[in-house]
């Protein structure tokens, strides 16, 4: 990133999504998707299931391909060549439902492979870095197990620990409380909510509308593919505009 | 049976090792190869390696032997026995090797090839650090299920002349005119060689199944 390109305002955004379309062979995941997220920002991204919500934060760091459009981040224009794709991933940290942790490494090699592999630090470099972040999601005594021997609430706090060794400007959460017992959802949240606080650039797919009204900036809500609304979320919760919008609302709130 | 006899099945025994693990060895370094072009998402390459998965499962191991002892002899290739049976094995080996790893790489859940590349692994590291070490405690036991057949394969060497443990049997029970007792000595040999594999094979098997929980 050239000083040079941080003057124009576009180019201030963290994450820019312009035009943005995405098929799955004759379907059409994503529709003229424009989305502009600026340094520090967080947002909240809810719809019904199928609106293409996972879909859309897995184009940004390209876990899946985008076919019309662009997506930058940082500075980097996200092509589809291995170069610029692996220049993106070093910066976006990714958290899915799944923990998605490696069952054969423990949580300190879970948390030190990438940045070992991917980064060159040496071995104690990575090491003292893993042991720091695990202190900061309050699993440090854990560093020595396996992934199974933790409950969902741990691997997930360790997931977001494995992502944030590599040192991303951006974290992408994909309903990373969606696969837990109810009773960990909170530490999870929690968790999410100190990296928040910390300044961090986050896109979160989740329907907790308790950390969405806590901690975002903005709320976009997806349907059939497309970005139907966005706002505040004081706004959004209180003076939905789609109809869409106020069915979805009506539903999820209605569950709580 | 007096000692010569004994040292003669001996010396046939080792040389069924040999070509075991000579098959193995060679068998599992083209294997990994076939399985990672077998996965490769690249068309062409996923075809191409089928089809030599297919040809190898599809034809007897006694015929693909015979063909690369023989059939490269008419053209002129006059090979060793023990490198022809080597190179034999080996083609072999690789097909089912390749076919037993790839559905072990394909088992690993995509969830762990996604994290790896969030993370911005290489293909390289993707495999070497997260996928293989996952495929390969999966394909444990259908290994060394191979490897069983592959030791008791090697005797089908005997037809190009290859002087191994069921040959040399062969060959003595043919001077003592005593096929019960060489055979039963043979048998017990070829016993003792594999039933540790197959139940270490199905000691690994219980306990993966217990730790998929
Ligand atoms: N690999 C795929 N191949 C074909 N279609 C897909 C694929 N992945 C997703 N889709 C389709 O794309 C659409 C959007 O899926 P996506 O997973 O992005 O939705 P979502 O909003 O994340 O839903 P959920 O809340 O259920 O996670 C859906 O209609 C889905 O069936
Ligand atoms: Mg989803």
């Amino acid at each position: 990133m050239t000083q040079a390109s941080m003057t124009t305002s576009a180019a201030q955004a963290m994450i820019a999504m312009e035009r943005v379309e995405k098929w799955y062979g004759a379907f059409q995941a994503l529709h003229d998707i424009n989305l502009s997220v600026r340094a520090g920002e967080k947002i909240v991204l809810c719809g019904p299931s199928g609106s293409g919500k996972s879909t859309l934060i897995r184009c940004i760091n390209h876990l899946e391909a985008y076919q019309k459009g662009e997506i930058r981040v940082g500075g980097t224009v996200l092509g589809h060549e291995s170069k610029t794709i692996d220049a993106v991933r070093r910066e976006v940290g990714m958290v899915f439902q799944q923990f998605n942790l490696f069952p054969h490494l423990t949580i300190l090699e879970n948390c030190t492979l990438a940045p070992i592999r991917s980064l060159g630090l040496s071995k104690a470099e990575a090491q003292g870095r893993a042991r720091k972040l695990l202190e900061r999601v309050k699993i440090a005594e854990q560093a020595e197990k396996y992934p199974a021997q933790l409950s969902g609430g741990q691997q997930q706090r360790v997931a977001i620990a494995r992502a944030l060794c590599m040192q991303p400007k951006v974290m992408l959460f994909d309903e990373p409380t969606s696969a837990l017992d109810p009773e960990m959802v909170k530490e999870v949240l929690d968790t999410m909510i100190t990296l928040a606080e910390e300044g961090m650039t986050m896109i979160c797919v989740t329907h907790e509308m308790g950390f969405a009204r806590q901690v975002a900036d903005r709320v976009i809500f997806m349907a059939s593919g497309a970005i139907v609304e966005e706002a505040p979320p004081a706004e959004f919760f209180t003076n939905p505009r789609h109809e869409r919008t106020r069915k979805f609302l009506g539903e999820i709130l209605g569950r709580h | 049976m007096g000692p010569d006899e004994y040292l003669f099945l001996l010396a046939g025994l080792k040389w069924t090792v040999a070509l075991s693990a000579i098959g193995f060895f060679f068998g599992g370094i083209a294997g990994l190869l076939v399985a990672l072009a077998r996965t490769s998402e690249l068309r062409v390459v996923e075809r191409i390696t089928a089809g030599y998965i297919g040809v190898f499962q599809g034809t007897p191991l006694l015929m693909q032997l015979f063909v690369v002892y023989y059939g490269l002899a008419l053209i002129g290739l006059k090979l060793d026995a023990w490198v022809a049976v080597s190179i034999g094995l080996t083609l072999h080996a690789s097909a089912y090797l390749g076919e037993i790893w790839r559905g072990a790489i394909e088992a690993v859940p995509k969830g762990q090839t996604e994290a790896a590349k969030a993370l911005s692994l290489n293909y390289t590291s993707r495999m070497r650090d997260v996928v293989l070490p996952q495929a390969f405690r999966i394909s444990l036991p259908a290994t060394i299920g191979f490897l069983v057949q592959l030791i008791k394969g090697t005797s089908l060497a005997a037809i190009v002349g290859f002087t191994e443990l069921t040959r040399a049997g062969n060959m003595i029970s043919n001077q003592i005119f005593q096929p019960l007792l060489v055979f039963g000595i043979v048998g017990a040999l070829y016993f003792i060689m594999c039933c540790p594999l197959t139940l270490y094979g199905a000691h690994l098997e219980r306990k993966f199944a217990k730790s998929a929980r």
